[in-house]
């Protein structure tokens, strides 16, 4: 297995890229723009691609070539551009009623990275993997995982909503191209034209919202309670 | 020997002809035929393949398609309640005029949800039934907010975005598991549910069951198990009568069908039992929170939807039990459940429409003004409430027996309690609408309901009538099977 036998470089090289990766979350709760959260999505799901083609490098696996070619151009390229696309559409720069300040929102985020670094490592004990990469590669994805869902329950507008899922993505992805790198491609391939779908879906529904409901934030949503 | 390929072939062709049929074409007319007609052979079909179904799982599709009695079974309440919702579709839709220049849409979603549905069951390997599971998130969130209304769109809103995040739980889930896998099968295998519990003796149990938790509340989200549930209401209520019937009766069977393959995995590493009693305390958990809901609700199919929140604690306990007699139980309760439900919403679409309210407090006298549809709706809530001589009675029955002998008997009694709660909840709320105060004057009820409204009620009645008076042998026989196969 990969994580097993990798040479220190490698090892520093995924390192590296994985906090790369987690410290582009914290730029994305440091910010109430949604311009910067779009270009820091776009700049994370391009680290991760590097990781992809990095893996597949070291560890042999040359479909991941493919993988960091088509995460690069859907996640890197394409998601930010839709996203993007709705921002200008709705007209909506910023976040403007979010529950904490950007301040307060890192202190929670590395609340959130000290416990996912306690579970992986609980995981890593359960595994006989305590001084390997894996650890910090569940770190990442529990992390990412945790700041997405803050990042959800802080910020009310629809678009913050749709980001914060796309962070919960790229932390699974992250992780998993650490962790099992040799998972079947097919799945990889499916569930990125799964994220576009359901972006699609998403960028409709949201101009339903604006069109219909009259607002894209989850504070006007609040007609169906009980 | 039973050509499998051929059948879930057709099974898929159907539908997806219906559907491009019905775009092409563009008229409402035609989308109602259509529509009906793909239902009428996917019924067909999955009672086909239900007939049909090996006694052992079967594998096929270059090992991508997967047929297990248990799939089977969920498939048949897809093809049911699809058949049932397309018929009433029919009366329902009708009803709505300002949305016939649409309604061929609504047609091709209703056909694509179904699609997505019989889709899902069939999947071998876990990563493709958590898409198919996503698309059927998709298809069906703009089916709840076809009509256009802000509390539509902010149900369909929510849905989509809650069921989404809990499902990046369950993905994380199933990469867990596969990670576990990889420790003694190698880096690269199949991803398969066979494969998954081959290897789960061999995968530490912190790690397994940290999986399996996450997959838990993931597709618990999807099941509305609570407190994951709370997109479930909303969802449940907003969208139009023949779709809430297809979300409620047939959607959440299919998500439970995945956690439960989850829990064989779990059985099969040895650790079953605090798997069985994670999924039991939020079935226990579930049916708390819709019997207190129950109790103060107003809007008719809010109560509906809370209703089948308990439905879904009732199997996750029934599954949570374990042991032949709950697993037959819930197995049956499925299918009760499934027509009970379609049952209860379409008379819940008739009666909004006839009193232009979706609140039960406005819907007065219901028995008077529509004595044939209201009576059949009030005997449907005497059997979702799980009272006797319907087939809702004898499931929970078995299920509450199945869990006395199990490791967790307390929740028998907690089921027991809270059933009766909701009992009295949901038929106080009945006895209001039919004999409390009368309608104000000039809120009487005049619309005239065709044959498509309340023959699919007729449909749907008949069987729990006779599934409560009599549970065939041959279903004991193949629930019985379906125990000993893994799922």
């Amino acid at each position: 297995m990969l994580i097993f036998h990798l040479d220190p470089l490698a090892s520093s090289l995924f390192s590296l890229l994985a906090i790369l990766a987690l410290v582009l979350s914290f730029v994305m709760l440091g910010s109430h723009w949604l311009k910067n959260h779009v270009y820091a999505f776009a700049a994370e799901s391009w680290v991760i691609a590097a990781i992809s083609a990095a893996i597949g490098f070291y560890g042999h696996y040359p479909e991941l070539y493919l993988i960091a070619a088509l995460s690069a151009l859907f996640r890197g390229t394409l998601l930010p551009y839709l996203v993007l696309r709705l921002v200008r559409r709705l007209n909506i720069s910023r976040e403007f009623t979010p529950l904490l300040k950007p301040s307060s929102s890192m202190l929670l985020g590395a609340v959130m990275v000290i416990f996912s670094y306690e579970v992986a490592r609980r995981l890593g004990i359960a595994l006989n993997l305590v001084d390997n990469i894996a650890v910090l590669a569940l770190t990442c994805m529990f992390s990412l995982k945790l700041i997405g869902f803050l990042m959800m329950i802080l910020r009310s507008e629809a678009i913050s909503h749709i980001l914060g899922l796309l962070v919960i993505e790229n932390g699974i992805f992250l992780g998993s191209q650490i962790i099992v790198p040799g998972m079947p491609a097919l799945l990889e391939l499916v569930i990125i034209f799964d994220l576009v779908t359901i972006v699609m879906a998403f960028g409709m529904l949201v101009r339903y919202l604006q069109s219909h409901a009259g607002t894209t934030s989850s504070r006007g949503l609040q007609k169906l309670v009980g | 020997m039973v050509n499998f390929d051929a059948l879930i072939a057709a099974l898929w062709t159907v539908p997806s002809a219906a559907i491009v049929a019905i775009l092409a074409i563009r008229r409402p007319r035609w989308g109602e035929f259509l529509n009906l007609l793909s239902a009428f052979i996917v019924f067909a079909l999955t009672l086909a393949i239900l007939v049909a179904a090996p006694d052992a799982a079967w594998v096929g599709g270059s090992q991508y398609l997967l047929l297990t009695p248990l799939g089977a079974w969920v498939l048949f309440c897809v093809g049911v309640v699809y058949l049932l919702a397309s018929i009433y579709a029919i009366g329902y839709m009708r009803l709505l005029p300002e949305e016939e220049p649409r309604l061929h849409k609504f047609y091709a979603l209703q056909a694509g949800f179904a699609l997505t549905m019989l889709v899902a069951p069939l999947m071998n390997n876990p990563g493709i039934f958590w898409i198919a599971i996503d698309f059927t998130t998709i298809v069906s969130a703009f089916l709840v907010g076809f009509e256009r209304e802000a509390e539509c769109i902010e149900a369909a809103w929510k849905y989509l975005i809650v069921v989404s995040a809990g499902l990046a739980l369950a993905l994380l889930g199933i990469i867990l598991f596969y990670w576990g896998g990889t420790f003694s099968l190698g880096p690269t295998y199949a991803l398969t549910w066979a494969n998954l519990r081959a290897t789960a003796p061999k995968v530490p149990e912190t790690l397994l069951f940290f999986s399996f938790l996450l997959t838990l509340v993931g597709f618990g989200t999807k099941v509305g198990l609570a407190p994951m549930h709370t997109w479930l209401p909303d969802a449940h209520s907003e969208g139009p009568a023949p779709a809430s019937a297809m979300l409620s009766g047939a959607l959440l069977n299919i998500a439970l069908l995945g956690i439960y393959r989850f829990l064989a995995i779990v059985d099969a590493g040895g650790y079953g039992g605090i798997g069985h009693t994670a999924l039991l305390v939020l079935g226990v958990f579930s049916l708390a929170v819709a019997g207190l809901f129950i109790v103060r609700q107003d809007g008719a199919k809010r109560m509906l939807a809370y209703s089948s929140l308990e439905h879904m604690g009732v199997l996750a306990i029934g599954f949570g039990f374990g042991g032949p007699l709950a697993f037959a139980g819930a197995l049956y309760h499925m299918l009760n459940h499934s027509l009970t439900k379609s049952l209860m919403f379409f008379g819940a679409g008739n009666m909004m429409r006839a009193y232009g309210t979706k609140f039960m407090s406005q819907m007065r006298r219901v028995l008077r003004y529509y004595p044939f549809s209201g009576g059949i709706w009030l005997l449907g809530a005497v059997a979702i409430t799980g009272a006797p001589p319907f087939g809702l009675f004898l499931s929970e029955l078995t299920i509450l027996r199945g869990g006395i002998l199990s490791a967790n008997p307390w929740a028998v009694w907690v089921m027991a309690a809270l059933l009766i709660l909701i009992f009295t909840a949901f038929l106080n709320h009945f006895r209001r609408m039919i004999w409390g105060p009368e309608p104000e004057p000039g809120a009487t009820p005049s619309l005239r309901l065709s044959a498509w409204n309340i023959l699919p009620m007729l449909l749907a009645f008949v069987p729990i009538l006779v599934l409560g008076l009599w549970w065939p042998n041959g279903l004991w026989t193949f629930f019985a099977a379906a125990f000993r196969v893994a799922p």
